[in-house]
């Protein structure tokens, strides 16, 4: 292995994590879109850098779906419906930003500690793809659980995807038809969540998910 | 390959036919005769076949059907222990089927009947021809739905669909502890075929693993203490044919799973499980017969002494595997042939009884002792042959209840060639329990006849009732014959039963038909024998002359009157001696512990114009033991966890990240 290129796929890989640990800061929601185009955009980097490592042609159109879907059509489609829905002024009560910066810390540690004991005889490349995009999983999984607006929690689960994404391009010999798959169901799953956020909106004129949980009589 | 196995599965096939013509057909009035005439056929077809290979001995035959799981297939097999099961399943099957011919007319919604009971029979016959995990399960399984089905007949009764909703339960519980047993037998390599589970010995930690898995799994479907709560509830809940097979024949196949894997698929035993089993045994058999004493409902009564007559056989069981882990295969193979000869019995005179307490409910719509009374002048011919199923199980010479008890008690007389301590001190122990067992039996059904039978009539039902139809009547006399002839020629059957002792505990009983005077004799003649029709004779011959005599030189001295009253001139049907008095001495020394029984006497002020009342107040002590604190328990926990249906989705989210976390922090830490 060529030190540089493992140094550039580190870097980005790393640059993603690092963009996820943005994301979780972030208390505007046109911020945390753009913060996530900006992960798109990365993944779509470190996808083609893979595909041109691993000299797998097929990846390239993952990075191209990757740059299309989720660094421009969905944060516009997002957009859309903020502005829409008039919420682009709201700032979202996260939980306090240094618990969950620590939180993410720790996320990060667990992963690292665990991916580079489980997979010891694996390349080392993938190794640290492995683990990688085992911390953007998990923290986007963290940012999931620390928003209460449905418009933050759709991004942090395709953060997720994200990662998801960068596992499998690490991995050598994943099929196309599954990362085509993979990111087709995450366009519909955006779809639907999108009408859904419009059927929240029209029943309680708020996209507050504490919403809700009022109406279905609960406490919090 | 031999053709005797799949010539054999043309036989469930053929059943399961009939129960899609059945379920079809079943609103028209022709269709009890067809569906009970066709069981009857593919029964007894079944039966000539299997009956043909254990007394041809032709070894064993298998063959694999392109079903079930891959690379395992659905395997079938048959060799002696199947063979002996398949008869009693099938014989048990023929004449159930033949008394049906005559019940199922009674029926009054023939068709929750009718599909289902063609389609239990089919599930009893692949239980017992299964030879691989997958097959075995299935059919169990099929067998449990399809009882259900038939103890849900009569569904508007509240009473049986709690029977059926506690048989339910139980019958998942046990077949959850066979899949774990079968589990534990394939090993790592998940082998689930019966050849391959044969020559994979499991650990001695596995091994008493799967010993306790099967004693929970084929022990609740049994009706182990204290796994037999749904027992005496499900089984008096189906029509009373179906009873039979279930009493009879159901607890028999759940014997078959136990035999086949503890004393097959298991290997070599330890010492302790013959323990275990005998034990339990013991416990079970003192137990049902006591519950079966102070029960008036005469189908509960006959479902509580299937459970005594379980707990006889699986001591026996006990026993075998007692002496065959100590490397004792004659006594061994005394022990085994005594339980399997039992099984045979109890099938013959559990259906036989069940059959006459069904003709009983046919003639007066009552299954109360306490309402019946004087029978034996309204159904003659039921009576007979009810009092020889009450022989037969009262364990009386010459009949065949005698003859495998005998055998049993032959082989705990043999304890003392036993090693360890612990087992020299327990079989005698055990062997009171059965003693004990055996008397308290023969005084239930002293109480189950006398009650029924005889004297006067305590309900106008009773007074009006007719002798139920030929069929019945010739299934029961079939079955009636069929006690007294194992009873006098019990060598035959100890000699068949050799090609089934052989394999399993590598030894067989001496060859009896070789003794002379068809006497049977467990170990040598110096020691002890047994000739049933010497005894058959004897009592013939001196009955006959005691009659002789009587007639001849007393009853012309008979000089008739008015009985005395004891001073009471119109004594009520009521005032009779009833079932539950008969029981009061028992009830008064054994109640204490068995029901934890109170008996508290209200009499009145002197003076005052109300009666003195006894109450007694028993419990099930089984049931409040081990069944209240576990409904209680699931019942607390379920209210605990009703909570978590009503979380805020963040909440669920941060559930399943924290679970995740916790996993993944325990494969990071895991050394």
């Amino acid at each position: 292995m060529n030190g540089l290129t493992f140094d550039i796929a580190h870097l980005l890989a790393g640059s993603l994590v690092l963009i996820s640990f943005m994301m979780l800061y972030q208390d505007r929601l046109f911020a945390l879109i753009n913060v996530f185009a900006l992960h798109a955009v990365v993944l779509a980097l470190s996808v083609a850098w893979q595909a041109y490592i691993q000299d797998a042609h097929h990846l390239y159109i993952t990075a191209a779906i990757a740059l299309v879907f989720k660094a421009i059509v969905i944060p516009v489609g997002l957009h859309r419906i903020i502005q829409r829905l008039g919420i682009h002024r709201d700032i979202e009560t996260a939980v306090g930003i240094g618990l969950t910066m620590l939180a993410g810390i720790g996320l990060v540690t667990l992963s690292m500690v665990l991916m580079l004991r489980v997979t010891p005889e694996a390349d080392p490349l993938a190794r640290e793809d492995l683990a990688f995009a085992l911390s953007i999983i998990l923290l986007g999984l963290l940012v999931m659980v620390t928003r209460r607006n449905a418009v933050s929690q759709v991004v942090g689960f395709m953060s997720l995807e994200n990662g998801l994404v960068l596992a499998a391009t690490g991995a050598k010999g994943m099929p196309l038809v599954v990362e085509i798959s993979v990111a087709f169901s995450i366009l519909i799953a955006f779809i639907v969540i999108g009408v859904f956020l419009f059927r929240i909106r029209e029943r309680f004129d708020s996209v507050d998910i504490g919403a809700l949980d009022d109406y279905r009589g609960e406490r919090r | 390959m031999n053709s005797t196995v799949p010539l054999l599965l043309c036989g469930p096939a053929a059943f399961l036919a009939t129960a899609i013509m059945a379920a079809a057909a079943s609103r028209l009035a022709a269709a009890t005769r067809l569906v009970y005439g066709a069981t009857l056929v593919i029964s007894a077809v079944l039966l000539a076949t299997a009956a043909g290979h254990l007394a041809g001995n032709p070894g064993e035959a298998s063959a694999t059907l392109p079903l079930g799981l891959p690379w395992t297939g659905a395997r079938f097999r048959l060799d002696g222990l199947s063979a002996f099961f398949l008869v009693v399943v099938n014989l048990g099957g023929t004449i159930t089927s033949l008394y049906g011919l005559g019940y199922g007319r009674h029926e009054s919604q023939p068709h929750r009947v009718l599909p289902f009971y063609p389609a239990f029979l089919a599930g009893m016959n692949l239980v017992v021809l299964a030879n691989d995990a997958f097959s075995f399960l299935l059919s169990w399984e099929f067998m449990s739905l399809a009882s259900w089905a038939l103890v849900m007949a009569h569904h508007r009764d509240e009473a049986n669909r709690r029977a059926g909703y506690i048989y339910l339960v139980m019958a998942s519980f046990g077949t959850m502890a066979l899949l774990l047993a079968f589990g534990l037998l394939a090993g790592p390599a998940g082998t689930y075929a019966f050849d391959a589970m044969r020559t994979a010995h499991p650990g001695p930690f596995a091994a008493g693993a799967v010993l306790v898995l099967m004693l929970l799994g084929a022990g609740s479907k049994a009706g182990l203490v204290p796994l037999h709560a749904w027992l005496p509830l499900a089984h008096p809940a189906a029509p009373s044919h179906v009873s039979a097979l279930m009493s009879g024949i159901m607890t028999k196949v759940a014997l078959y799973g136990f035999v086949r894997v503890v004393f097959d698929l298991l290997g070599e035993p330890a010492w302790w499980s013959g323990v275990a089993v005998l034990l339990i045994g013991g416990v079970t058999a003192v137990l049902g017969i006591l519950h079966a004493l102070m029960e008036k409902d005469l189908k509960r009564l006959l479902a509580y002494s299937t459970i005594e007559n379980i707990g006889v056989i699986f001591a026996s069981l006990g026993l075998a595997l007692a002496f065959k882990a100590n490397g004792m295969p004659s006594a061994a193979a005394l022990a085994f042939t005594a339980a399997l000869f039992h099984v045979l019995n109890h099938s013959f005179f559990k259906s036989l009884l069940f059959f006459g307490a069904g003709a009983v409910l046919t003639a007066t719509g009552e299954r109360d002792m306490e309402k019946l009374g004087g029978l034996i002048h309204r159904l003659p011919v039921t009576s007979f042959v009810f009092l020889i199923g009450c022989v037969s199980i009262s364990a009386l010479p010459p009949f065949n209840g005698f003859a495998s008890e005998w055998l049993v008690f032959q082989a705990i007389l043999r304890s003392p060639e036993l090693p360890q301590w612990g087992l020299k001190v327990m079989v005698p122990a055990v062997g009171g329990m059965l003693a004990l067992s055996a008397a308290l039996a023969a005084a239930c059904f002293v109480k189950a006849f006398g009650i029924t039978f005889l004297g006067r009539a305590r309900s106008v039902a009773v007074e009006r009732a007719h002798e139920v139809d030929r069929w019945s009547l010739a299934a029961m006399a079939v079955l009636a014959a069929f006690c007294l002839l194992a009873g006098i020629l019990p060598g035959f059957v100890i000699d068949s039963l050799s090609t089934v002792t052989l394999p399993l505990v590598g030894e067989r009983m001496p060859v009896q038909m070789a003794q002379p005077w068809l006497s049977i004799v467990p170990i040598a003649e110096s020691r002890s024998s047994y000739n049933g029709l010497l005894v058959f004779v004897f009592i013939t011959i001196s009955a006959s002359l005691a009659a002789f005599f009587i007639h001849r030189f007393a009853s012309h001295a008979l000089r008739r009157g008015i009985a005395w009253g004891c001073g009471f001139t119109d004594a009520v049907p009521a005032a009779q001696y009833t079932a539950v008095s008969f029981a009061q001495p028992i009830r008064r020394v054994f109640g204490g512990f068995a029901f934890r029984s109170r008996e508290t006497v209200k009499m009145p002020a002197p003076g005052a114009l109300e009666p003195a009342r006894l109450k007694v107040e028993m419990h099930d002590v089984a049931w409040e033991v081990f069944y209240q604190p576990i409904t209680g328990a699931i019942g607390f926990a379920t209210e605990r966890l009703n909570q978590l249906q009503f979380l805020t989705i963040r909440r669920y989210l941060t559930l399943v990240f924290l679970y995740l976390i916790i996993l993944l922090l325990v494969l990071a830490l895991w050394p």
